[in-house]
Formats: structure tokens, C-alpha cells, sequence
């Protein structure tokens, strides 16, 4: 874990709403933050001297956002995405902290890429990152990596994310072996012979484009197998960027059996459907992903999933891709698009403007769950804790321009959105490291002496 | 409706894009187009100037000839290019090939190639007309076209016929293209094929969808056998060839339950004893070289109505 706490400042941000699941509070409360940590909260703090913030009526306070599932490209891709610019896309969204994903060149696979990782993550000095390493060598699916020593190194989970752990049997291993460290094992969930040169969702949409289909159950079989293996061994499976209405029937299966199995799904698979793909000229490269785009009905399952509880945890599966590789055929560019400066606009707006979820709801979504599900700090905002805090403005409206992301890469299909709701600044170990230009009063977050 | 004299877009991409008027009108200008083909000088000044480029990224033999057949009659320039031999095998992508060439101020490019959506990818940003002539498994929207004039010739009508489509529809942009065109200009089109080759979607556009081909075939007007490509043998699509002819198949036997005056179409190229008995593609039903000879004309007409201005035929 990289360490940015900031042990020479002493504040205290003054009468925001605080809204942290956790402890059980939503109200108005100080917090007074001191050596980077919460050092207080309450009501009326004295600042004794001390500078003093107050936070603008209408933002709400929160955990400092975790996203779970991020491609920040480095080593080897870094045309694409690197460690500074990924974590400070991060923080520009909101994001105090994100979990890594190791299908980098090379995989994080070794203690060595780990550490590499952890140093990059230093230097920047931006949102804390949580490195997840490789089941298999080279995610190669044969022998499973030394966990042991990931672990120790600083990884958090494992995955062979972009491909499925290969067999059962090395997913049976991984799970067992896994859960001597509690860490868990997170599953891109695809039948390769199912989804074989398949590009879009198998339904009507592709079929009419002409683009080769991925079942809906290349996803859930493969989520079936892992949840039955989960259920044998007692280890943990987490299902990343679920899509289909099929895979979250089978998590409340097994969640209901008692098995341990927890899924995230996307903002994208909540917002949009295969359908997009026909508009304007059609086949916008930017509406690739994997697991692809797919039909309302399952659109409307994440949505319930999400209202009902079924799913544990909102991330981005922010991937990045070059302008240049996304301006090829829709067969030829590669899948995946950014996501950690769009999500909480598109949460806010699409879910608890919607009606769906409450804020608080939505907090346990983007920060307790995916904290407690990696067993790493935050999550709650406790005195001691470093101070990671994120500040919403719900009721702050924003244009999204994919041009002005900080991301490296611009491959959102989300350009031009208006949405309401964003993250108004974000606050890792007590500096508060972003406030967000496009939202009146955010700007007032910012600490007189850091002007 | 009122009739179309010209064309909205300056792009043909697809059939999908088209309103019936608009398929009127080039199926029209093709019967225009087709006298010039049976004169002694097959030719007129209609795109004298014109500068056309034929971007072949995949094999082709009639496609690409009648096209270019279709551009000398109309007086245009034309160049044409094959993937194997321009740099795409260097490693240029389409965008940066197509801006290449766009650099030499074509008026037209027709564009065939394996992805699905490329021409439309190209109509994005470039200032010259794109004329999509087979994408990937999406559209072949001059197929539909000349297998409509041929339709018409015969029948002397679209609305109220009985067609069959059959074969491997899942693969095939002339099937997409067909049950567009037809289904706009009030044909009822019954497809058939196996069902692992059948895509999702196609009842909701108002075509029947059967695996009987006694079925599709009953009381026809036309029947229009699409091509089987071997290489679904390796996609576990089919078990095998023979099986494959069996069933679907059109020999003289089930071309009876057709209607009398039936015409039996082939896009090419065919795959005799596969999909089509030789006895019926040879046969006095058959209009498969119809189809060539009209494929000339209609062509003639869709670069006529995009890229000509004011030029009677």
C-alpha cells in the first residue's frame, strides 16, 4: 500500500453532511483531521487556531471511494495508461483508492511487478493503489502463481482477468489455496468456446449489424461452475463486471445457499444497452467492452440487483485504449473503455436521482463493500483511520467531455452526457488533492494555505 | 408516397438507410442504365471526370467487376485497389488507406471489406461517397438492389410475391440486405436455413422463419439459394455436406411445390451439388445470369444518382 499520509497539517472540515453507512451516520459533523488521519468528529469542534473549511450546503461527505476494478496499463502499456495518470483519473472521479488489475505486459505474476507497481503508486502519490495478481503464471491458466508471496507483497485479490481462470480444477486450487491468506479469487466470468470470435451481445442488435454474438451465457456458465467450486471448498469468488440477468440468478442462488460469492457490476451495463450500437452511423468502437453491452432486460436485472442488494459493489473496469486502436473496424478494435471519471455522475444521477438507491446505499456500493471485500483500510470514516474522504455535490450538474478527461485515454461512450450529481473534490490522507472545476463552490474545499 | 428524384444521403451504406421511394427510383434508373448495355457504343459522358476508387480488402470477382464495368459505361476514371497488394499489408489502417486516397480527391469509393460497419466507419470522415459493397456479415445493399430489378423484370411487381431465401443466413449480408429491401417493398419473404446458421432477430421483421425447406419453397414466386461456405464445417455448424444437400438442398423434386412460374436465384458464386442441384441452376427457372447482367445496370445507377448532377443517360 502506498503510504500519503500528511503528518504536518492539522484541520478541520467544518459542517458537512456526512453520510458514512458504517458508523451509521448521516448528518452534519466536523471532522478534524490531523497528521493525514481523522483525529475528531462532531458536532462543534473547537479549530483552536487551526484552519477550518466549510463545507457548501449540498455536498455530502463520504468514505473515500474504492473502485475494485482498474487496468492502469503500467508496465508495458503505458501508451495507454500509466500508474501517475490512471491514479490521478482516479482522484479527478472521485476515487481515493483503486484495486489494479494484472493483465499488464508483464502480468503481475511476481512479487517483483508487484513491488514495481507498488513504487510507481508512490511516486504519483494520488489515489492509494492495491495491486491484484495473477492466478495463473502469465495468466496462462496452468500453475498458480506464488499467492504467498503476492500477498505479502501487497496484493490484495487475484484474477486472470481479460481471460477466465482456465480450468476447473486450477479454479478449484486457486479458491483453496486462496482462502489460507482470506483473499479472494475475482473471476472474469466467459466460456471461450461460447463467446469464441464474438464481438458484441448474441441477440438481435448484433445479429442485424452483422457482428458476431456473445452469448449472455458464455458469462453465466462459467459464473455457475466458480459458484458450485466456491460452494466445495469454502474459499471466496468475487465476479467482476457482471452483464447478464442470468449470472445475477445464479449469485442470488448461491448466495442464498450460503455460498461466498460477491459481484460488481459496471456503470456502463446499467446505463446502456446493445442497442446504442445503431446510433448515428453505428458500430462506435467506444461501445465495445468485455462482457459486452446487452439487452434491456438484463440492463434492468443490474438495476434491481443493485436496488434489491444482490450485488455488493459498483467498479469501473476502467480500460483504457488508445484513440488510434479504437479507430479501426468494430471487429479490430480492442474492448474495454474508460470508466473512474464518469462513474459517480452516472451513479448519482442514474441510480439515486432514479430512485433506485439511496446515497447511502450507493456509498456502501463504491466504498464498505469493496473495502471489506479486500480487507483493506477505509470504507468508514473512523477516528485514527487515514483520512480518505470524498465530497458529492448530488445536485451539481455535469457535461461530460470525453477530451477532458485526465485519463490518458478518451475511449468513453459517454461523451457529451449531461448527468446530475459528481464528486466535488477528493481527499486522500488529509490533502485534499482534487476539486472538481466544473461544480460552483468546490473550489472552497481547497485549504486557504494550499492556494 | 411521393417519388424520389434523387437520394438523401450521399453515402450508400445499406439497405437500411433506404425508403422505398429511394429503392424505386435506382431500380428505375437501372432500367435506364440497362438499354445503354445493349447499345453497339456502351457507353455515356454521365460521370465524365469523375474520379472512382474500387477498395477491394476482400476476394471478389463479379462484385468488383461489375462495379467497374458499371464506371467505364459512365465515362468515370477508375482505379482499384486488392488488400494484398496495397499497403494495408504494411500494417496502414483502413482510415489512414481510405485518407490516402482521399488525398487524390475521388468523387466515389466502393468499398468491400470483411468487417462489419467499415464503410460506415469511412462515412464518418470522408468527403467522398462511400458505396458499401459488402460488409463483413451485415449488408450488400447492390445485391438486394439487382436481385430486385431481376425480380421486377420477371414479375413485373415486388409487392404480394411469395419469396424464399435459403442457405447459410447467419453468415450472409446479401440474406440482411434482401429481407430489408423485400420486406420495405411489401414482399413476403419466408427464410430458410438450419438452425444453427439462423440469426436472432429475423421474425421480428416480419419474415417467417422455418427449417422446412418444402416449407419455405410452397407456392413461391422466387427462390433464392445463398452460398455455403465449406469452412462452417469447422465452426461445428454442420455435420456434414452431404447431410447438408439433403436438407436443404434445391433439387427439381422440391421445386415443384413451388408456384409454376417460380425463378430460382443464386448471389454467387455457386457451389454446385451443395446448396443448388446443377439440373435447377442450369435450368429454365433459373435467372442466375440475369442477376450478373442486372448487376451491371443497377450499379450503373446507384454512382449515377450519387456522383452524377444534372446528366440525362
Amino acid at each position: 500500500m502506498t503510504d500519503v499520509t500528511d503528518v504536518t497539517n492539522a484541520w478541520v472540515l467544518k459542517n458537512g453532511r456526512v453520510i458514512d453507512p458504517r458508523s451509521g451516520r448521516d448528518g452534519h459533523f466536523d471532522l478534524r483531521i490531523e497528521g493525514g488521519r481523522i483525529a475528531a468528529i462532531g458536532k462543534d469542534l473547537p479549530t483552536d487556531g487551526v484552519r477550518s473549511v466549510e463545507v457548501p450546503a449540498g455536498f455530502v461527505v463520504t468514505p473515500g471511494l474504492i473502485d475494485m476494478h482498474v487496468h492502469l496499463r503500467e508496465p508495458g502499456q503505458e501508451h495507454k495508461e500509466t500508474i501517475a495518470t490512471g491514479t490521478w483519473s482516479a482522484v479527478a472521479g472521485g476515487f481515493t483508492a483503486v484495486a489494479c488489475m494484472p493483465n499488464t505486459d508483464p502480468v503481475n505474476d511476481s512479487a517483483s511487478v508487484t513491488q514495481f507497481i507498488l513504487k510507481r503508486a508512490a511516486e504519483a502519490n494520488f489515489a492509494r493503489v492495491y495491486p491484484i495478481g495473477a492466478v495463473s503464471i502469465g495468466s496462462q491458466g496452468s500453475q498458480l502463481t506464488e499467492m504467498g508471496d503476492l500477498r505479502t507483497a501487497g496484493c490484495v485479490a487475484f484474477t486472470d482477468d481479460g481471460h477466465p481462470v482456465a480450468t476447473a480444477l486450477l479454479m478449484r486450487r486457486a479458491l483453496e489455496y486462496a482462502s489460507m491468506f482470506d483473499v479472494p479469487i475475482i473471476e472474469h466470468c466467459e466460456d471461450p468456446s461460447l463467446k469464441g470470435d464474438g464481438v458484441a451481445h448474441e441477440g438481435a442488435v448484433a445479429s442485424m449489424l452483422g457482428l458476431r454474438g456473445i452469448p449472455s451465457v458464455a458469462e453465466s456458465i462459467m459464473a455457475e461452475r466458480d459458484i458450485s467450486l466456491a460452494e466445495l471448498t469454502g474459499g471466496r469468488v468475487h465476479l467482476a463486471h457482471m452483464s447478464a440477468r442470468q449470472t445475477l440468478r445464479a449469485v442470488r442462488d448461491g448466495k442464498s445457499r450460503g455460498v461466498k460469492v460477491t459481484c460488481e457490476v459496471a456503470p456502463h451495463h446499467f446505463t446502456l444497452t446493445d442497442e446504442a450500437l445503431k446510433e448515428g452511423a453505428g458500430y462506435n468502437t467506444n461501445l465495445k467492452m468485455n462482457p459486452p453491452l446487452r439487452e434491456e432486460a438484463d440492463r434492468l436485472a443490474m438495476v434491481e440487483g443493485l436496488r434489491d442488494g444482490s450485488i455488493d459493489v459498483i467498479s469501473t473496469d476502467h480500460a483504457p485504449h488508445h484513440a488510434d486502436e479504437k479507430a479501426l473496424t468494430f471487429d479490430h478494435a480492442p474492448f474495454g473503455i474508460v470508466g473512474l471519471e464518469t462513474c459517480v455522475p452516472l451513479c448519482i444521477d442514474r441510480l439515486v436521482h432514479a430512485g433506485v438507491i439511496s446515497l447511502s446505499r450507493l456509498v456502501e456500493l463504491l466504498s464498505c463493500r469493496p473495502a471489506e471485500l479486500l480487507r483493506i483500510p477505509g470504507g468508514t470514516i473512523t477516528v485514527g483511520a487515514p483520512a480518505d474522504l470524498t465530497v458529492l455535490a448530488p445536485d451539481a450538474s455535469v457535461t461530460i467531455s470525453a477530451g477532458a478527461l485526465v485519463s490518458k485515454s478518451k475511449n468513453s461512450p459517454f461523451d457529451g452526457w449531461t448527468l446530475k450529481g459528481a464528486a466535488a473534490a477528493t481527499i486522500v490522507g488529509g490533502r485534499v488533492l482534487y476539486t472538481n472545476p466544473a461544480i460552483p463552490g468546490a473550489a472552497s474545499l481547497t485549504p486557504s494555505w494550499e492556494n | 408516397m411521393t417519388a424520389a428524384v434523387r437520394l438523401r444521403s450521399r453515402h450508400l451504406l445499406g439497405i437500411s438507410d433506404l425508403d422505398p421511394s429511394e429503392i424505386e427510383l435506382i431500380l428505375d434508373t437501372a432500367v435506364a442504365m440497362k438499354e445503354i448495355g445493349t447499345r453497339t457504343i456502351k457507353k455515356v459522358p454521365a460521370l465524365r471526370g469523375r474520379t472512382v476508387v474500387n477498395l477491394f480488402f476482400e476476394a471478389s470477382t463479379r462484385t468488383r467487376l461489375s462495379f467497374e464495368l458499371a464506371e467505364k459505361r459512365l465515362s468515370a476514371d477508375t482505379m482499384g485497389i486488392t488488400a494484398a497488394a496495397s499497403s494495408v499489408i504494411k500494417g496502414e489502417t483502413l482510415a489512414d488507406t481510405v485518407r490516402t486516397l482521399e488525398a487524390m480527391s475521388p468523387d466515389i469509393i466502393v468499398l468491400r471489406h470483411p468487417s462489419s460497419g467499415a464503410p460506415h466507419l469511412l462515412s464518418t470522415f470522408c468527403h467522398s461517397g462511400i458505396v458499401n459493397a459488402g460488409d463483413g456479415m451485415h449488408e450488400h445493399p447492390t445485391q438486394a438492389l439487382l436481385d430486385a430489378l431481376t425480380i421486377r423484370e420477371r414479375k413485373g411487381r415486388l409487392a404480394g410475391l411469395k419469396v424464399a431465401i435459403v442457405g447459410d443466413l447467419m453468415h450472409s449480408r446479401v440474406l440482411r440486405s434482401n429481407v430489408l429491401l423485400l420486406t420495405k417493398m411489401g414482399v413476403e419473404v419466408r427464410v430458410c436455413g438450419p438452425r444453427t446458421l439462423m440469426p436472432l432477430g429475423l421474425s421480428a421483421l416480419g419474415v417467417h422463419v422455418t427449417y422446412s425447406l418444402d416449407e419455405a419453397v410452397k407456392d413461391a414466386d422466387v427462390v433464392m439459394m445463398l452460398r455455403l461456405q465449406h469452412e462452417r464445417m469447422n465452426g461445428m455448424f454442420l455435420p456434414s455436406l452431404r447431410e447438408y444437400f439433403t436438407l436443404f438442398g434445391l433439387t427439381r423434386e422440391r421445386l415443384k411445390h413451388a408456384a409454376p412460374d417460380v425463378i430460382v436465384m443464386h448471389p454467387g458464386p455457386m457451389n454446385r451439388g451443395v446448396e443448388i442441384d446443377s439440373v435447377v441452376a442450369d435450368g429454365p427457372r433459373s435467372v442466375i445470369l440475369d442477376q450478373v447482367a442486372n448487376g451491371v445496370a443497377v450499379r450503373m445507377a446507384v454512382l449515377y444518382l450519387l456522383a452524377g448532377e444534372d446528366v440525362t443517360p
